[in-house]
Protein backbone atom coordinates (compact mmCIF):
# COMPACT_ATOMS: atom_id res chain seq x y z
CA UNK A 1 0.00 0.00 0.00
CA UNK A 2 2.69 2.40 1.11
CA UNK A 3 4.81 1.28 -1.82
CA UNK A 4 2.10 1.92 -4.40
CA UNK A 5 1.37 5.33 -2.88
CA UNK A 6 5.04 6.19 -3.13
CA UNK A 7 5.11 4.97 -6.72
CA UNK A 8 2.06 7.07 -7.55
CA UNK A 9 3.72 10.11 -6.00
CA UNK A 10 6.86 9.58 -8.06
CA UNK A 11 4.73 9.14 -11.17
CA UNK A 12 2.79 12.28 -10.33
CA UNK A 13 5.97 14.33 -10.13
CA UNK A 14 7.45 12.87 -13.32
CA UNK A 15 4.35 13.04 -15.51
CA UNK A 16 4.12 16.83 -15.92
CA UNK A 17 7.67 16.91 -17.29
CA UNK A 18 7.19 14.09 -19.76
CA UNK A 19 3.60 14.49 -20.97
CA UNK A 20 0.98 17.19 -20.86
CA UNK A 21 -2.24 16.39 -19.11
CA UNK A 22 -5.43 16.85 -21.04
CA UNK A 23 -6.83 20.36 -20.75
CA UNK A 24 -9.65 21.11 -18.37
CA UNK A 25 -12.71 21.85 -20.45
CA UNK A 26 -16.17 23.10 -19.62
CA UNK A 27 -19.16 22.47 -21.89
CA UNK A 28 -22.41 24.35 -21.78
CA UNK A 29 -24.92 23.79 -24.56
CA UNK A 30 -23.05 24.01 -27.85
CA UNK A 31 -20.05 25.80 -26.37
CA UNK A 32 -16.92 24.17 -24.97
CA UNK A 33 -14.16 26.26 -23.44
CA UNK A 34 -10.76 24.75 -22.65
CA UNK A 35 -7.06 25.41 -22.14
CA UNK A 36 -7.55 28.58 -20.09
CA UNK A 37 -4.24 30.05 -19.00
CA UNK A 38 -2.58 33.25 -17.91
CA UNK A 39 0.90 34.44 -17.03
CA UNK A 40 2.22 35.14 -13.56
CA UNK A 41 2.39 38.84 -12.77
CA UNK A 42 4.92 40.96 -10.91
CA UNK A 43 2.69 42.64 -8.33
CA UNK A 44 -0.69 44.04 -9.33
CA UNK A 45 0.19 47.19 -11.26
CA UNK A 46 0.49 45.63 -14.69
CA UNK A 47 -2.48 44.16 -16.54
CA UNK A 48 -2.59 40.37 -16.79
CA UNK A 49 -3.60 38.32 -19.82
CA UNK A 50 -6.17 35.60 -20.37
CA UNK A 51 -5.96 33.00 -23.13
CA UNK A 52 -8.50 30.26 -23.88
CA UNK A 53 -9.88 28.08 -26.66
CA UNK A 54 -13.60 28.19 -27.49
CA UNK A 55 -15.35 25.58 -29.62
CA UNK A 56 -18.82 26.01 -31.08
CA UNK A 57 -20.56 22.70 -31.90
CA UNK A 58 -23.84 24.45 -32.71
CA UNK A 59 -25.36 25.24 -36.08
CA UNK A 60 -25.15 29.02 -35.82
CA UNK A 61 -22.71 31.76 -34.82
CA UNK A 62 -22.00 32.26 -31.14
CA UNK A 63 -20.52 35.47 -29.75
CA UNK A 64 -18.21 36.00 -26.81
CA UNK A 65 -19.30 39.43 -25.58
CA UNK A 66 -17.29 39.82 -22.39
CA UNK A 67 -15.33 38.26 -19.55
CA UNK A 68 -15.52 38.59 -15.77
CA UNK A 69 -13.14 37.51 -13.04
CA UNK A 70 -12.77 38.21 -9.34
CA UNK A 71 -9.03 38.91 -9.82
CA UNK A 72 -9.52 42.04 -11.97
CA UNK A 73 -11.98 44.92 -11.80
CA UNK A 74 -11.68 45.79 -15.47
CA UNK A 75 -11.38 42.73 -17.69
CA UNK A 76 -11.72 43.39 -21.41
CA UNK A 77 -11.47 41.59 -24.72
CA UNK A 78 -8.56 42.87 -26.79
CA UNK A 79 -6.81 42.10 -30.02
CA UNK A 80 -3.18 42.74 -30.85
CA UNK A 81 -3.09 44.18 -34.34
CA UNK A 82 -0.06 44.78 -36.53
CA UNK A 83 -0.24 47.83 -38.80
CA UNK A 84 2.73 49.02 -40.84
CA UNK A 85 5.10 47.22 -38.51
CA UNK A 86 3.56 48.70 -35.36
CA UNK A 87 1.76 46.73 -32.69
CA UNK A 88 -1.47 48.15 -31.42
CA UNK A 89 -4.00 46.78 -28.99
CA UNK A 90 -7.60 47.38 -29.81
CA UNK A 91 -10.66 46.74 -27.73
CA UNK A 92 -13.08 44.27 -29.31
CA UNK A 93 -16.79 44.27 -28.51
CA UNK A 94 -17.29 40.64 -29.42
CA UNK A 95 -15.51 37.61 -30.79
CA UNK A 96 -17.54 35.51 -33.21
CA UNK A 97 -17.20 31.73 -33.14
CA UNK A 98 -18.61 30.27 -36.37
CA UNK A 99 -20.64 27.05 -36.33
CA UNK A 100 -18.53 23.88 -35.98
CA UNK A 101 -15.45 25.99 -35.49
CA UNK A 102 -13.03 26.97 -32.75
CA UNK A 103 -11.41 30.28 -31.88
CA UNK A 104 -8.34 30.62 -29.70
CA UNK A 105 -7.46 33.64 -27.63
CA UNK A 106 -3.68 33.30 -27.96
CA UNK A 107 -0.46 35.35 -27.86
CA UNK A 108 -0.30 37.93 -30.65
CA UNK A 109 -4.03 37.85 -31.41
CA UNK A 110 -7.23 37.94 -29.40
CA UNK A 111 -6.68 37.96 -25.66
CA UNK A 112 -8.40 38.88 -22.45
CA UNK A 113 -6.78 41.87 -20.80
CA UNK A 114 -7.22 41.81 -17.03
CA UNK A 115 -6.86 45.40 -15.89
CA UNK A 116 -7.12 46.81 -12.37
CA UNK A 117 -5.71 43.57 -11.05
CA UNK A 118 -6.83 42.92 -7.47
CA UNK A 119 -4.31 40.25 -6.64
CA UNK A 120 -0.89 39.15 -7.88
CA UNK A 121 -1.19 36.10 -10.13
CA UNK A 122 1.13 33.48 -8.72
CA UNK A 123 2.55 30.69 -10.88
CA UNK A 124 0.98 27.32 -10.14
CA UNK A 125 -2.32 28.72 -8.88
CA UNK A 126 -5.65 28.99 -10.71
CA UNK A 127 -8.40 31.59 -10.79
CA UNK A 128 -11.89 31.53 -12.29
CA UNK A 129 -12.83 33.46 -15.41
CA UNK A 130 -16.43 33.67 -16.58
CA UNK A 131 -16.92 33.98 -20.33
CA UNK A 132 -20.14 35.72 -21.30
CA UNK A 133 -21.73 34.26 -24.44
CA UNK A 134 -24.60 35.86 -26.28
CA UNK A 135 -26.64 32.65 -26.62
CA UNK A 136 -25.09 30.15 -24.23
CA UNK A 137 -24.81 32.55 -21.30
CA UNK A 138 -21.98 32.60 -18.75
CA UNK A 139 -19.42 29.79 -18.69
CA UNK A 140 -16.85 29.70 -15.90
CA UNK A 141 -13.47 27.98 -16.25
CA UNK A 142 -10.47 27.59 -13.95
CA UNK A 143 -7.52 29.43 -15.44
CA UNK A 144 -3.99 28.12 -14.85
CA UNK A 145 -1.33 30.70 -13.94
CA UNK A 146 1.80 29.73 -15.88
CA UNK A 147 5.31 31.25 -15.66
CA UNK A 148 5.88 34.71 -17.16
CA UNK A 149 7.83 32.88 -19.88
CA UNK A 150 4.94 30.63 -20.95
CA UNK A 151 3.83 30.88 -24.56
CA UNK A 152 1.04 28.28 -24.62
CA UNK A 153 -1.22 26.25 -22.38
CA UNK A 154 0.58 23.56 -20.41
CA UNK A 155 -1.93 20.89 -21.35
CA UNK A 156 -3.02 18.85 -24.34
CA UNK A 157 -5.96 20.32 -26.19
CA UNK A 158 -8.52 17.71 -27.13
CA UNK A 159 -10.02 19.81 -29.90
CA UNK B 1 -4.69 18.83 -14.29
CA UNK B 2 -6.48 15.54 -14.85
CA UNK B 3 -3.67 13.07 -15.38
CA UNK B 4 -6.04 10.08 -15.38
CA UNK B 5 -7.56 11.36 -18.59
CA UNK B 6 -4.31 10.62 -20.41
CA UNK B 7 -4.87 6.92 -20.06
CA UNK B 8 -8.34 7.06 -21.55
CA UNK B 9 -8.32 5.40 -24.97
CA UNK B 10 -10.24 8.23 -26.59
CA UNK B 11 -7.66 10.84 -25.76
CA UNK B 12 -5.14 9.36 -28.20
CA UNK B 13 -7.63 9.42 -31.04
CA UNK B 14 -8.64 12.97 -30.31
CA UNK B 15 -5.00 14.03 -30.14
CA UNK B 16 -4.33 12.31 -33.47
CA UNK B 17 -7.20 14.18 -35.12
CA UNK B 18 -5.92 17.42 -33.59
CA UNK B 19 -2.49 16.72 -35.02
CA UNK B 20 -3.92 16.12 -38.50
CA UNK B 21 -5.84 19.40 -38.28
CA UNK B 22 -2.63 21.15 -37.26
CA UNK B 23 -0.79 19.61 -40.22
CA UNK B 24 -3.62 20.81 -42.45
CA UNK B 25 -3.23 24.38 -41.18
CA UNK B 26 0.53 24.12 -41.70
CA UNK B 27 0.20 22.93 -45.29
CA UNK B 28 -2.35 25.53 -46.26
CA UNK B 29 0.01 28.25 -44.98
CA UNK B 30 -2.64 29.62 -42.63
CA UNK B 31 -0.40 29.96 -39.61
CA UNK B 32 0.47 33.59 -38.89
CA UNK B 33 4.23 33.20 -39.25
CA UNK B 34 3.86 31.52 -42.64
CA UNK B 35 2.65 34.73 -44.19
CA UNK B 36 5.07 36.50 -46.50
CA UNK B 37 7.05 39.22 -44.79
CA UNK B 38 8.81 41.99 -46.60
CA UNK B 39 11.93 43.55 -45.21
CA UNK B 40 11.59 47.26 -44.80
CA UNK B 41 15.07 48.69 -44.68
CA UNK B 42 14.84 52.43 -45.16
CA UNK B 43 17.57 54.97 -45.10
CA UNK B 44 16.69 56.42 -41.71
CA UNK B 45 17.52 54.15 -38.81
CA UNK B 46 19.95 52.28 -41.00
CA UNK B 47 23.25 53.20 -39.39
CA UNK B 48 24.22 53.35 -35.71
CA UNK B 49 27.13 55.70 -36.47
CA UNK B 50 24.77 58.44 -37.56
CA UNK B 51 22.53 58.20 -34.48
CA UNK B 52 22.79 60.55 -31.51
CA UNK B 53 20.58 59.06 -28.77
CA UNK B 54 21.74 58.39 -25.25
CA UNK B 55 19.87 56.07 -22.89
CA UNK B 56 20.30 54.44 -19.47
CA UNK B 57 20.52 50.66 -19.15
CA UNK B 58 18.64 48.56 -16.59
CA UNK B 59 21.94 48.41 -14.75
CA UNK B 60 22.11 52.20 -14.58
CA UNK B 61 24.83 52.67 -17.20
CA UNK B 62 24.70 55.35 -19.88
CA UNK B 63 24.67 53.85 -23.38
CA UNK B 64 25.18 55.45 -26.78
CA UNK B 65 24.84 53.89 -30.25
CA UNK B 66 28.58 54.08 -30.91
CA UNK B 67 29.16 51.72 -27.94
CA UNK B 68 27.45 48.96 -29.93
CA UNK B 69 29.89 49.09 -32.82
CA UNK B 70 31.99 45.93 -32.98
CA UNK B 71 29.25 43.49 -32.10
CA UNK B 72 25.98 42.34 -33.63
CA UNK B 73 23.03 44.03 -31.93
CA UNK B 74 19.34 43.22 -31.77
CA UNK B 75 17.08 46.15 -30.88
CA UNK B 76 13.36 46.27 -30.32
CA UNK B 77 10.87 48.68 -28.79
CA UNK B 78 8.38 47.72 -26.11
CA UNK B 79 7.34 48.28 -22.51
CA UNK B 80 6.88 46.12 -19.46
CA UNK B 81 3.20 46.97 -18.97
CA UNK B 82 2.49 45.36 -22.36
CA UNK B 83 0.78 42.03 -21.60
CA UNK B 84 0.67 40.28 -24.98
CA UNK B 85 3.07 41.31 -27.75
CA UNK B 86 6.13 42.20 -25.63
CA UNK B 87 6.38 38.94 -23.65
CA UNK B 88 5.96 37.18 -27.01
CA UNK B 89 8.87 39.13 -28.52
CA UNK B 90 11.04 38.47 -25.46
CA UNK B 91 10.21 34.75 -25.65
CA UNK B 92 10.98 34.64 -29.38
CA UNK B 93 14.35 36.29 -28.78
CA UNK B 94 15.09 33.90 -25.90
CA UNK B 95 14.43 31.00 -28.32
CA UNK B 96 16.76 32.47 -30.95
CA UNK B 97 19.51 32.93 -28.37
CA UNK B 98 19.07 29.35 -27.26
CA UNK B 99 19.30 28.11 -30.85
CA UNK B 100 22.41 30.21 -31.50
CA UNK B 101 23.99 28.65 -28.41
CA UNK B 102 27.50 29.91 -27.58
CA UNK B 103 27.48 31.97 -30.81
CA UNK B 104 24.93 34.26 -29.13
CA UNK B 105 27.53 35.34 -26.57
CA UNK B 106 28.83 37.84 -29.12
CA UNK B 107 25.35 39.37 -29.45
CA UNK B 108 23.93 42.39 -27.68
CA UNK B 109 20.15 42.42 -27.23
CA UNK B 110 18.33 45.60 -26.21
CA UNK B 111 14.75 46.40 -25.32
CA UNK B 112 14.16 50.15 -25.63
CA UNK B 113 11.20 51.15 -23.46
CA UNK B 114 8.56 53.36 -25.04
CA UNK B 115 7.13 53.92 -21.56
CA UNK B 116 9.88 55.80 -19.69
CA UNK B 117 7.34 57.13 -17.19
CA UNK B 118 6.80 53.66 -15.69
CA UNK B 119 9.85 51.76 -16.95
CA UNK B 120 12.66 53.07 -14.77
CA UNK B 121 15.98 51.19 -14.87
CA UNK B 122 14.96 49.39 -11.64
CA UNK B 123 11.58 48.33 -13.08
CA UNK B 124 13.27 47.08 -16.26
CA UNK B 125 15.81 45.09 -14.24
CA UNK B 126 13.06 43.46 -12.18
CA UNK B 127 11.03 42.54 -15.26
CA UNK B 128 13.92 41.33 -17.42
CA UNK B 129 15.15 39.03 -14.64
CA UNK B 130 12.37 36.70 -15.85
CA UNK B 131 13.88 36.36 -19.33
CA UNK B 132 17.23 35.50 -20.95
CA UNK B 133 19.90 37.36 -18.95
CA UNK B 134 21.57 38.49 -22.20
CA UNK B 135 18.61 40.84 -22.88
CA UNK B 136 19.25 44.32 -21.54
CA UNK B 137 16.74 47.13 -21.08
CA UNK B 138 17.16 50.78 -22.03
CA UNK B 139 15.17 53.77 -20.86
CA UNK B 140 15.62 57.49 -20.29
CA UNK B 141 13.78 60.77 -20.06
CA UNK B 142 10.78 61.14 -22.41
CA UNK B 143 12.96 63.33 -24.66
CA UNK B 144 15.77 60.79 -24.73
CA UNK B 145 13.38 57.98 -25.67
CA UNK B 146 11.80 60.17 -28.36
CA UNK B 147 15.25 60.83 -29.81
CA UNK B 148 16.08 57.11 -29.84
CA UNK B 149 12.80 56.22 -31.55
CA UNK B 150 13.39 58.91 -34.14
CA UNK B 151 16.94 57.70 -34.78
CA UNK B 152 15.73 54.10 -35.24
CA UNK B 153 12.80 55.23 -37.38
CA UNK B 154 10.47 53.63 -34.83
CA UNK B 155 7.12 55.00 -33.77
CA UNK B 156 5.19 54.87 -30.52
CA UNK B 157 2.04 56.51 -29.29
CA UNK B 158 0.60 56.79 -25.82
CA UNK B 159 -3.06 55.75 -25.82
CA UNK B 160 -5.18 56.74 -22.79
CA UNK B 161 -7.65 54.21 -21.44
CA UNK B 162 -11.09 54.83 -19.96
CA UNK B 163 -9.91 54.29 -16.39
CA UNK B 164 -7.21 56.96 -16.56
CA UNK B 165 -4.46 54.44 -17.20
CA UNK B 166 -2.74 54.18 -20.58
CA UNK B 167 -1.16 51.75 -23.00
CA UNK B 168 1.43 52.38 -25.74
CA UNK B 169 1.26 51.40 -29.41
CA UNK B 170 4.73 50.84 -30.82
CA UNK B 171 6.90 49.50 -33.64
CA UNK B 172 7.14 45.76 -33.07
CA UNK B 173 9.93 44.35 -35.25
CA UNK B 174 13.38 43.34 -34.03
CA UNK B 175 16.12 45.30 -35.81
CA UNK B 176 19.38 43.48 -36.47
CA UNK B 177 22.55 45.60 -36.75
CA UNK B 178 25.84 44.15 -37.95
CA UNK B 179 29.15 44.84 -36.15
CA UNK B 180 29.78 47.81 -38.46
CA UNK B 181 26.58 49.37 -37.08
CA UNK B 182 24.58 48.95 -40.26
CA UNK B 183 20.99 47.73 -40.24
CA UNK B 184 21.16 44.18 -41.60
CA UNK B 185 17.50 43.12 -41.36
CA UNK B 186 14.28 43.46 -39.42
CA UNK B 187 12.66 40.37 -37.92
CA UNK B 188 8.91 40.78 -37.91
CA UNK B 189 6.82 39.54 -35.01
CA UNK B 190 5.06 37.04 -37.23
CA UNK B 191 8.15 36.04 -39.19
CA UNK B 192 8.65 32.30 -39.52
CA UNK B 193 10.99 31.44 -36.60
CA UNK B 194 13.20 29.43 -38.95
CA UNK B 195 14.14 32.61 -40.82
CA UNK B 196 15.01 34.60 -37.70
CA UNK B 197 18.22 32.83 -36.72
CA UNK B 198 19.70 32.89 -40.27
CA UNK B 199 19.02 36.64 -40.37
CA UNK B 200 21.02 37.07 -37.17
CA UNK B 201 23.79 34.80 -38.43
CA UNK B 202 23.99 36.81 -41.64
CA UNK B 203 24.64 39.97 -39.63
CA UNK B 204 27.19 38.17 -37.44
CA UNK B 205 29.12 36.90 -40.47
CA UNK B 206 30.23 40.45 -41.17
CA UNK B 207 32.39 40.22 -38.09
CA UNK B 208 36.02 40.07 -39.14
Amino acid sequence: MLKSTAAALVLATILPATAFAECVEVTQGNITVSAAWSRATIGTERPAVFYVTIRNDGGSDERLVGIETPVADMPMLHESVMENGAARMSHVDQIVIAPIDAVSLEPGGYHGMLMDLQTELVEGTTFPVTLLFEKSGPVTIDTAVLPLRAREAACEEAL
Amino acid sequence: MRRGALIRGGAGMVAAVGFMLAVGAWRSGDLPWQQQVTETVGTRGADLESMSWQLTSHEGERVSPQSWIGQTSLVFFGFTWCPDVCPMTLLNISDWLEELGPDADGLAVHLVSVDPERDTPEVLADYLSNFDPRISGLTGSPDEVAQAADDFNATYRRVPRDDGDYTVDHTAGVMVFDPDGRLSSIIDLHDDPKFAVPKIRRAMEREV
